[in-house]
């Protein structure tokens, strides 16, 4: 393969890691909370997507329309009754409880739809290949750099343009100060904890051709969900994308030029980089 | 009992700490036919007794404890396979002694941090070597492991018994009461307080002058020999190895036996792995995807609701009846 090209398939899958992680890295940096069930929510919007354009006949976008939806009510849910209920607790009792709900999720989807793996229907539109004047690559892996860069835009805009994102902002660098300056950070923490269980939703399903759908989702990609989020830096959206893009470049050549072990190098890559620094490569200091 | 009576007098031996070890050799008379099992789960109780030496004692949190646990089941195995070094106890002592090794030089590196960052960085490391197991299939077998490996007799008298499991059960239960016996006087020496003492309050241990680092360090190194020795344990008695060993989901299952049975606490461990397996051996083969659900909401409900686990429930139970819980 051509370098142009590689460079291309690396950066799509990096655009998934990044649209599934993000909102994993805004939820920890506000509240410190270890969600290992974020990869679930990414999972169940994965399967939502797949059963309404199956039973409804609903289209490819307005199923994706729908499952953030449907996944950032669902999760606001969980994060009001059970969630909220362990921001003061030790992060052992919640890697327990998060570690649960994947059991439990992943045990729902294999009881109600079976284990197999699910395919989503593309629409003709993002099939094929696609002519851009110098290569010519698949359309879908192209759509989803597009769509990727648009929503780091989005957020990005979002973070540092609107009066929701500075207050984001404030509470991620100093909670208490920002509560005593009349930040609601538990209204905060929910609207955020939505929007992101949605993003994951949405990356579930875009990333099911590169990742594949099946129960065992979330735990089979948990280490590389978390990977993305502790090299980007907590709570940054540009950290995130810098790292999700990276590591999905890198792990696109390895897993081309040294099939057999192209993973190592990345956890080897991951542990160096929390080593020297330990807050993440675009993270603050002492954040 | 006053409580300065309760501090000197709390390592002592007590006359119920007697019973597990009765009926372990009870469980040897008694059902022949589940000694199997029985292995699986005098192993599993090691294992989780590692871990409550880092978790329960030491508080650090690791999410990659089977890495230990793996190294020590690898070590046996390949020292079987390639250099046909078969005696069981030598086996064991090389086996803590690797894992050990490894034990010391990540817990050098990653302790210097916490939080997050140590989570991830033990769920790298053994991912890393899960990886590195794959890889080497010259040496460890690669996906498919070492099956078939043999051992030699124990002390030259008792050869290993496929079928029944009988010598591997007496052999296992022998070294789980030598561990035990060790992590018990470990955790009421000095050491064990000043463990207890970092768990409760970091900092003010670092205020009264207390090596803090080397004292997380040391810790570590144990429970990770400790660990190495029940994946030892692990594939002298089923005699192979495979890459379940290093999984995540061994590492998450042991944290959950712990958890259930309540940490910080040296009969939590068993506690939690006969309820987790005797469950499991139940429930698992015959419905495995609602043994799956049925784990996770259990696991919930204990980080929600029953923190101490099932013995941290009993002392509640008793306090509630007004006789006074003792930890």
């Amino acid at each position: 393969m051509d370098p142009v090209s590689i460079l291309l398939g690396g950066l799509a899958s990096g655009m998934v890691l990044f649209i599934v992680s993000v909102g994993l890295s805004v939820t920890m940096g506000l509240m410190g909370f270890v969600n290992l069930a974020h990869g679930g929510f990414a999972m169940l919007g994965g399967y939502a997507i797949v059963l309404v354009m199956r039973h409804w006949g609903l289209g490819f976008l307005p199923a994706l329309a729908l499952a953030f939806v449907a996944v950032a009510a669902f999760s606001v849910v969980l994060e009001r009754l059970l969630y909220a209920r362990l921001y003061r607790a030790s992060e052992l009792d919640q890697v327990l409880f998060t570690i649960g709900l994947v059991f439990v999720m992943t045990a729902t989807v294999t009881l109600s739809i079976g284990p197999e793996t699910q395919v989503v229907q593309l629409p003709d539109w993002l099939r094929g290949q696609t002519d851009l004047g110098f290569i010519k690559y698949r359309t879908y892996s192209l759509a989803l750099i597009a769509a990727g860069t648009a929503l780091v835009i989005a957020l990005w805009l979002g973070f540092e343009r609107t009066r929701f994102g500075a207050r984001i902002r404030a509470a991620v660098d100093n909670r208490r100060m920002a509560q005593s300056l009349g930040v609601d950070v538990g209204r905060l923490f929910a609207v955020t904890f939505a929007i992101g269980s949605g993003l994951a939703a949405v990356g579930g399903g875009l990333g099911a051709e590169i990742l594949g759908l099946d129960p065992n989702y979330p735990l089979r990609y948990l280490v590389y969900f978390l990977i993305v989020v502790s090299v980007g830096g907590l709570g940054r959206v540009a950290g995130v994308f810098y790292a999700a893009l990276l590591i999905g470049v890198l792990d696109f050549v390895l897993k081309i030029y040294f099939p057999k072990g192209g993973t190592l190098f990345i956890y080897v890559l991951a542990l160096l980089l929390l080593l020297w620094r330990p807050q993440g490569l675009f993270g603050k200091r002492g954040a | 009992m006053t409580a300065a009576r309760q501090l000197a007098e709390r390592h002592r031996f007590r006359w119920w700490e007697l019973l597990p070890w009765i009926a372990g050799i009870a469980v040897f008379f008694a059902f022949p036919n589940y000694l199997s099992f029985g292995t699986q789960v005098l192993i599993t109780i090691l294992f989780a007794l590692s871990l409550d030496l880092v978790l329960g004692y030491a508080g650090i949190v690791t999410l990659g404890h089977a890495a230990f646990f793996g190294v020590g089941a690898y070590t046996v195995g390949m020292m079987a396979m390639h250099w046909g070094w078969n005696e069981p106890l030598s086996g064991l002592v090389a086996a803590a002694l690797v894992a050990g090794a490894i034990g010391l030089a990540s817990g050098w590196v990653l302790l210097r941090t916490q939080g997050l960052t140590l989570l991830m960085l033990t769920l790298c490391t053994m991912t890393l070597l899960e990886q590195a197991a794959n890889m080497g299939a010259a040496w460890t077998g690669g996906f498919d492991g070492m099956p078939g490996l043999s051992f030699g007799k124990i002390l030259g008298l008792f050869g290993f018994d496929a079928l029944y499991f009988r010598s591997q059960y007496l052999y296992v239960l022998a070294v789980l009461f030598f561990c035990f016996v060790i992590v018990r006087m470990l955790v009421y020496s000095s050491f064990g307080q000043s463990l207890t003492g970092i768990r409760e309050n970091l900092l003010r241990m670092h205020a009264v002058g207390a090596p803090v680092r080397a004292r997380q360090v040391l810790a570590y190194t144990v429970s990770a020999a400790l660990a190495g020795v029940a994946g030892a344990l692990f594939t002298q008695a089923n005699g192979y190895v495979n890459l379940a060993v290093l999984g995540l989901e061994r590492a998450a299952g042991v944290l959950i036996v712990l958890i259930l049975g309540g940490y910080g606490r040296l009969y939590g461990a068993f506690v939690g792995a006969i309820a987790y397996m005797v469950l499991e051996h139940l429930l698992a083969k015959a419905y495995p995807t609602a043994w799956q659900l049925g784990i996770g909401l259990t696991l919930m409900a204990v980080a929600l609701y029953a923190r101490n686990g099932i013995l941290g429930l009993g002392d509640a139970l008793r306090r509630r009846l007004g006789a006074g819980g003792t930890r």
